[in-house]
């Protein structure tokens, strides 16, 4: 009886989901977004859910119903992977500057023609509000491919009440042998390695092998003073006070500081600097629904909800000009993230992380492998697993000698 | 005929499942590792694996796989005995407590396990709050095999405890009033009875620990390379090139196939002993 019951409600259950999951596929239009984890005001921690706002937006315009599908992604190369397979279906993906030119120059985007379409539909557009500064970058020298949505640089981060103000002059403070043990690096090679290549004055995009070894002399060198190689743990370990030192996003600089008042941060003499673009991949099958959706993205209020939730800088002329952007961002992040004297498009066309050739890369991934192996694990580990295995392998012939021993008796 | 014909059409799903799931990428990996991006034939990905420092990688990787499943057998064995000789209704308690770590996504327990380990962390505020000042645990190997035991633990209890909980009592009390001590029931009774539990305990505890990567990366810092690692840094790092990460991949394949072909002679040749 209690089984019967229970099996009744696991179907009820079942049943349940597979109605609740069927109801929200009643749309004329569906849109498949594919962006950054955390990186669009979707109704978490009480903002505007821009989402919804959409398919309210687009209803009003065209008087037929839309729903907005969202997936994540952690890396550029995650997205060229999903991408370049070309089985999944997305309308809007967000890859960063290197990554636009890459499927760019490999034909897996589609042009965006935000302003026709706009006409086409009675729409307002908004492209026009996009700085001069982020037009005709090299990844897209013609503005075809490719919208802005945010922009940024890398600086170093640091816990005010471990690190003397005077050691931070720029990218030796990751190497600076006082904060041993404290200090965070990138786990990811390309990022990692310019860490380094700014240290030494070597251009980013080199294809000369000396110069990624230099780079990974100077890497290896740094090894026993890192903490940990991270990506996103970084929050967890500079809001904790675990990490004293770490390199990443200014944007995200500002989240962490909201948990640990104690950070600080600072842009070295040369850093990396990015943008992340809205584009429409090959395969999408309704690229007007994708360009009328970047074009509400870049309206007044859903952009300014975005750049206040993910905290990067904005290239919408409509946000980063709004002044009660300003006041709520705050004179000091106002400052940090769009520093006056700082031509952005200049930087970005020289100092831009470039598509590096496959030997190239190849070797950078060679490189990384033998810095994470370096050292190898404590000689215990060995001698504890050597240990185990001889008593393994004994206790295998030992049984084997009884059974054979047995054997005789039969 | 009928009931063949029945049985073999509930069979079917499952088939259709294994090849699509389990052969067909078993299929892909040996494509891939045997091929170049051209997609022509080639022993380039077998041959590169001398280059590297891939021979070290898979010995630290089976370095900690091996203590972490010794450590797992080491707690698992007993726990599994303890749990068989219990009432039916404090085992029912039991096993449910060692299936509750499972319902929670592994990501996240090893995530909860970086903050416990950390010198800022949980165990070292305690510690330090007592004064047996802060220890450091967090990326170390010790940390990443105390991930290892605690993720797949229940991996090993599991099919011990149901091989166990099946011995029929009747046979231990049979050696004991044959004149058996309580250590010889346990060498010549129950251990190997129990024997076949122990070695798909020992697979699927091994096998995950060997190949895994999130664990070490969030309890190791980054700052060694397991196999698993590696071959991730394949399939999704800046140097894609899935032939050589296949490559890799069938390389712990094999390895593992070959180790447990082995395991399970050995526990063969006991198991049909005792029969």
């Amino acid at each position: 009886m209690r089984k019967a019951f229970a099996i009744a409600a696991c179907l009820a259950l079942s049943l349940l989901l597979i109605a609740c999951l069927s109801a929200c596929g009643r749309s004329d239009e569906v849109l498949y977004v594919y962006n950054w984890g955390e990186y669009l005001a979707d109704g978490s921690y009480d903002t505007m859910d821009v989402l919804s706002g959409f398919e309210e937006y687009y209803e009003e315009l065209t008087g037929r119903s839309m729903k907005v599908y969202l997936t994540t992604f952690d890396s550029n190369e995650d997205l060229y992977a999903k991408i370049s397979g070309g089985t999944s279906r997305y309308d809007v993906i967000f890859p960063s500057d290197y990554m636009i030119d890459r499927l760019r120059t490999e034909g897996l985007l589609l042009p965006v023609n935000i302003e026709s379409v706009c006409e086409k539909y009675g729409a307002e557009c908004y492209y026009e509000y996009i700085g001069e500064d982020f037009r005709g970058l090299f990844y897209d020298p013609d503005d075809e491919y490719s919208v802005p949505y945010t922009y940024g640089r890398v600086g170093i981060i640091y816990n005010c009440t471990q690190v003397d103000e005077e050691d931070c002059t720029g990218w030796e403070l990751l190497w600076n042998p006082k904060y041993a043990g404290r200090i965070l690096q990138f786990n990811n090679s390309r990022d990692a390695f310019a860490t380094a290549q700014y240290l030494l004055g070597i251009d980013l995009n080199t294809e000369d092998p000396a110069d990624w070894k230099a780079c990974y002399d100077k890497l290896l060198e740094q090894k026993p003073l890192i903490q940990s190689y991270v990506m996103d743990e970084i929050y967890n370990k500079m809001e904790s006070g675990e990490a004293a030192i770490g390199a990443y996003y200014a944007g995200d600089f500002f989240t962490m500081l909201e948990v640990n008042e104690d950070l600080r941060f600072f842009y070295p003499e040369n850093t990396s600097l990015f943008v992340d673009s809205m584009c429409i991949p090959k395969g999408s099958e309704n690229p007007e629904n994708a360009a009328l959706f970047m074009n509400y993205l870049l309206s007044e209020e859903p952009a300014i909800e975005c750049a206040e939730f993910i905290y990067y800088a904005s290239p919408d002329a409509l946000v980063f000009e709004n002044e009660d952007y300003q006041e709520d961002m705050g004179e000091y992040v106002m400052e940090v993230l769009y520093p006056e004297d700082f031509h952005f498009a200049e930087e970005l066309n020289v100092n831009g992380m470039r598509n590096l050739s496959p030997e190239t890369l190849e070797y950078i991934g060679r490189l990384w492998e033998d810095l994470k192996i370096s050292g190898g694990l404590p000689a215990g580990v060995y001698w504890t697993a050597a240990a185990l295995a001889a008593v393994i392998a004994a206790l295998v012939i030992y049984s084997f000698i009884v059974k054979r021993r047995r054997a005789r008796w039969y | 005929m009928k009931a063949g014909l029945l049985q073999r059409a509930a069979a079917a799903p499952h088939i259709v499942w294994s090849a699509l799931f389990i052969l067909a990428p078993m299929v892909f990996v040996v494509y891939y590792t045997f091929t170049d991006g051209s997609g022509s034939p080639s022993l380039e990905n077998i041959t590169r694996l001398n280059a590297g420092n891939y021979l070290m990688i898979l010995v630290n990787s089976l370095c900690m796989a091996l203590i972490a499943t010794v450590i797992c057998f080491l707690i698992a064995y007993p726990a599994a005995f303890i749990f068989s000789r219990m009432k039916k209704k404090a085992q029912r308690l039991a096993i449910l407590l060692i299936m509750l770590p499972l319902w929670m996504n592994f990501l996240i327990t090893t995530y909860s396990w970086m903050t416990i380990l950390e010198d800022t962390g949980v165990i070292n505020t305690l510690l330090s709050a007592l004064r047996l000042g802060p220890v450091h645990m967090i990326n170390t190997p010790g940390a990443v095999i105390c991930g290892m035991v605690f993720c797949f633990l229940p991996y090993m209890i599991l099919p011990i405890y149901s091989v166990m909980a099946g011995i029929d009592p009747k046979l231990i009390e049979a050696a004991a009033d044959l004149g058996c001590s309580p250590a010889q029931t346990f060498a010549k009774v129950i251990w190997p009875l129990s024997l076949g539990g122990v070695i798909s305990g020992i697979t699927m505890v091994f096998v995950p620990s060997v190949s895994t990567f999130y664990i070490s990366q969030k309890l190791g810092g980054g700052t060694f390379q397991l196999i698993g690692d590696t071959i991730e840094s394949y399939f999704t790092g800046t140097a894609v090139n899935y032939h050589f990460g296949a490559a890799l991949s069938l390389i712990l394949m094999v390895l593992i196939l070959i180790s447990m072909a082995v395991m399970n002679r050995f526990g063969e040749g006991e198991g049909g002993e005792i029969r």
